[in-house]
């Protein structure tokens, strides 16, 4: 096989912060290679500087199709067929399929614009991948898998022959990754270099020929996809090892706390049933649009349901509104954290008091600075946030710690359930590996834990008990210690 | 094509643009019943001219929108651009080419600089052109006291008056000044935004900057070319509004900003950016004229003006934010 891209002994510096240390790496022509390493490792420097965008210290050496580039910038990089694809995929909501595709028909000096050619490029080259989307339908119409297609096809239409994908099934439900990764096997079968970064271990494992590991801006290896597995791959990404087991089902004796019968709500779920006890961590899955998220969303009154009771230690209640909700002392933590969960430009302490201001007033209805500061001192110590100044804003925290301030969020309000959706998407495998911790503790200390996942090995090795909904029905209530993973991947595919 | 015809009038139907036809029609079908005056070829040849100054505006707003940003110093710009224009042409002598040549200069000039500003230094748009509202609007008062100019030169207050038609008794209609540089306006700017790649690299900037960045766009570029043209937009408009008014009057333009943001907003137009068309920018001037005009041919005191055009602005708005819920309601049940 011919090598597409050479590049050896890379390093970069940004101020005195060592991002590459010596780093090389090599890509075979149609090859499909995983880039994997936790945040910092070093992975975004290394695609900047493929793409162009970052420059090497002197002493690399980068060679694209045999010819060497010791200069690279975006434009060459571009001219020898590298694309990447960003998490943010870079599309233009407000313009159209055909003008998204064809994008680089507009780059250059002023000339007209011909629709009719922009319109045909996009035809073609939806064709080609096998998608047919209305080239006239706006971007911001399409859903989050449609517009990963679209901006696969920008790329394809500015003659990719490397493909860099940055994260990309991060917002995809299981469904849309089956999808994303028979194409990933198209594009390879067409002589396109496929390189994927991402979180997702069993994934990587599953589309990949070969893995590159950074630690620490250093290359820790490239290995064979068949010779590794999830737990050595972790291993080499933390330098940790980390072992799961089934949680035992008798530590979740208590009693029920939160009951439901037969709710129902119009459209979204129908007829669902379960109970969550005091101690218990319960696991529910399923695909996008399978109701989950409404039910969760139900159970913190944000969507009351049509049909059915909830009851609360036995007795009945209404949740109307998700103030009545938490007062009944119902938290919830969302799956966007970043844009739901936290004000990211305000501080620690900020954050962390938001849900008990009332709680901390004193006199006159004013909040007592004094209160205030203790309230966050314990906290950050207690769920081990790492930030030198509470006063700091969120947004300078890492993915994990800012997850820990959510949490202590809804801690703080003493929850007797707590509903976390998608709890570790996007955070690090050590940094998940701490809110595996904190959930255990709260169950610990007797709340009850509803955790919504897509990730199956996430709510088997974490839950007691496994739900699976599909198609707005709850289809699987078992313990997680009677079930496996392939099982609960046929309950949530079938 | 007969299939995708359907389609795109399928997907015109559901537009702001369509919505803002069936209300415009509405309203004149109204207004033409409840006064015969309303419906006449005398009353959209007056409403055209009269419109002018606001609707060349409309259109320099709508691109800087487009491009993500917003422009309120305009009227101050086109201010300083009449008076300077005008001035010089009454102590040296001018004709039509060199009096546009000017006011076009100093427009763009003015435009140029605030670009400058909030490309440069990375200032919001809105408060470098608050500033500057407030800058080239006290030095045009400082340096003139305020002083009204009556004297214009002969050939610029008789105007133009082409292909001129009778229509009924005793009137004659004809292309003036005001309708032309309103109709040219309305042209290039279209031409730019849809039959030109740099026009599309502006939706494209207004949509997702960042994109646009990565793809190798000249932004800054493009943000001069978009407050020159605003500008250059202004000069034209003082020009026009000075030609009516047969007069220039430094201090009554100043304040007409919130008429034009009207026209624009009411057209469909997104203060986010990337949103906006030159045909709803026409829909809503029209909007606003009729509703105006309305008012006034009713005999409603024109105080209660302010009031329905706010009005209007918040029932359309409202009822775009509305459907875009249900829509999005909609879909996320499939």
């Amino acid at each position: 096989m011919a090598t597409f891209l050479e590049m050896s002994d890379i390093s970069k510096r940004f101020g005195g912060v060592h991002a590459l240390r010596g780093v090389d790496f090599t890509l075979e022509v149609g090859e499909v290679h995983c880039l994997v390493g936790e945040n910092g490792s070093g992975k975004s420097t290394l695609i900047k500087i493929i793409s162009g965008v970052e420059a090497a210290e002197p002493g690399g050496r980068i060679a694209i199709s045999g010819k060497e580039y010791p200069k690279l910038n975006p434009v060459y990089s571009t001219h020898c067929g590298i694309q990447v694809i960003y998490q943010d995929l870079s599309l233009f909501p407000n313009l159209t399929v055909a003008e998204n595709i064809a994008m680089a028909h507009h780059l250059g000096g002023l000339h007209s614009v011909n629709w009719a050619s922009m319109r045909a490029t996009a035809k073609t080259t939806m064709a080609r991948i096998g998608v047919e989307f209305d080239p006239d339908a706006k971007v911001s119409e399409l859903s989050i898998a449609g517009r990963q297609l679209i901006a696969i096809c920008r790329a394809l239409a500015a003659d990719a022959k490397l493909l860099i994908m940055d994260e990309p099934t991060a917002s995809l439900t299981r469904h849309e990754v089956n999808a994303l990764i028979a194409l990933v096997r198209e594009l390879k079968r067409a002589g396109i270099c496929v390189v994927f970064v991402s979180h997702r271990l069993d994934e990587v494992l599953e589309i990949a020929e070969r893995v590159t590991v950074l630690r620490d801006g250093a290359k820790v290896g490239t290995f064979a996809a068949d010779t590794i597995d999830g737990g050595k791959l972790s291993h080499l990404m933390t330098g940790k090892s980390f072992e799961y087991q089934v949680q035992a089902p008798e530590l979740a004796a208590g009693p029920v706390v939160l009951e439901v019968k037969g709710l129902g709500r119009q459209g979204e779920y129908e007829d669902v049933s379960l109970q969550l006890r005091a101690g218990e961590v319960v696991g529910l899955t399923g695909l996008l649009g399978s109701g989950r998220t409404e039910l969760a969303l139900s159970l913190f009154g944000m969507k009351p349901p049509d049909r059915g009771t909830i009851l609360l230690d036995g007795q009945p209640i209404a949740l109307r509104t998700n103030a009545e909700a938490i007062d009944r002392g119902i938290a919830y933590v969302s799956e966007d954290r970043l844009t739901l969960g936290l004000i990211l430009n305000q501080s620690v302490t900020a954050n962390v008091t938001l849900t008990v201001l009332e709680r901390l007033a004193g006199a006159f209805g004013l909040i007592a600075a004094g209160a205030r500061q203790s309230h966050v001192a314990r906290w950050v110590s207690e769920l081990g946030i790492k930030v030198s100044n509470p006063a700091n804003a969120v947004k300078t925290l890492s993915g994990g710690n800012q997850q820990r301030v959510v949490l202590a969020k809804w801690m703080a309000t003493s929850p007797r359930v707590l509903i976390l959706d998608s709890p570790t998407v996007g955070v690090d495998i050590s940094a998940k590996d701490g809110i595996y911790e904190i959930i255990r503790r709260l169950a610990r200390d007797g709340v009850a834990v509803l955790m919504i996942s897509d990730e199956i090995p996430e709510v088997l090795y974490h839950s007691h008990r496994v739900l699976v909904m599909r198609e707005g029905r709850l289809t699987t209530d078992v313990a997680a210690a009677a079930t496996s993973e392939d099982a609960l991947r046929q309950a949530v595919n079938a | 094509m007969p299939e995708s015809r359907i389609a795109s009038f399928g997907r015109f139907r559901r537009s702001h643009e369509f919505w803002l036809l069936m209300v415009i029609l509405g309203l004149c079908a109204s207004l033409g019943f409840a006064n015969a005056q309303f419906l006449t070829v005398q009353n959209l040849f007056d409403l055209l001219t009269s419109y002018a100054f606001v609707g060349v505006l409309a259109l320099g707003l709508l691109v800087v929108l487009i491009a993500g940003g917003i422009d309120i110093s305009f009227t101050a710009t086109a201010s300083v651009a009449q008076y300077v224009t005008l001035s010089l042409a009454n102590a040296y002598g001018a004709n039509w080419i060199s009096v546009f040549a000017i006011a076009i200069g100093i427009g763009g000039a003015l435009g140029g600089l605030n670009a400058i500003f909030i490309q440069k230094l990375r200032i919001p748009s809105i408060i470098v052109s608050v500033a500057t509202l407030n800058i080239f609007y006290g030095l045009l008062i400082f340096f003139t006291g305020g002083k009204y100019i009556y004297s214009l030169p002969d050939w610029f207050a008789t105007g133009i008056f082409w292909f001129e038609f009778e229509w009924g008794k005793d009137s004659s209609y004809g292309i003036n000044l005001q309708i032309l540089a309103l109709a040219l306006a309305f042209l290039v700017t279209w031409l730019l935004l849809n039959r030109t790649n740099i026009g599309r690299q502006i939706y494209a900037m207004g949509g997702n900057a960042d994109a646009a960045q990565r793809l190798g766009f000249h932004i800054f570029g493009l943000n001069i070319l978009v407050y020159c043209y605003m500008g250059v937009m202004a000069g034209i408009a003082s020009l026009i509004q000075a030609q009516l008014a047969q007069s220039v009057a430094p201090t009554v333009l100043v304040g007409k900003e919130l008429d034009v943001v009207a026209a624009v907003v009411l057209g469909g137009a997104s203060l986010m950016g990337g949103v906006g068309t030159v045909l709803g920018t026409f829909l809503g001037l029209t909007l606003l004229a009729v509703l105006q005009n309305g008012i006034i041919l009713l005999g409603v005191s024109s105080y209660w003006s302010p009031f329905f055009v706010g009005l209007v602005i918040l029932i359309s708005v409202s009822a775009t934010a509305w459907s875009q819920r249900e829509r999005r309601t909609r879909s996320a049940r499939r």
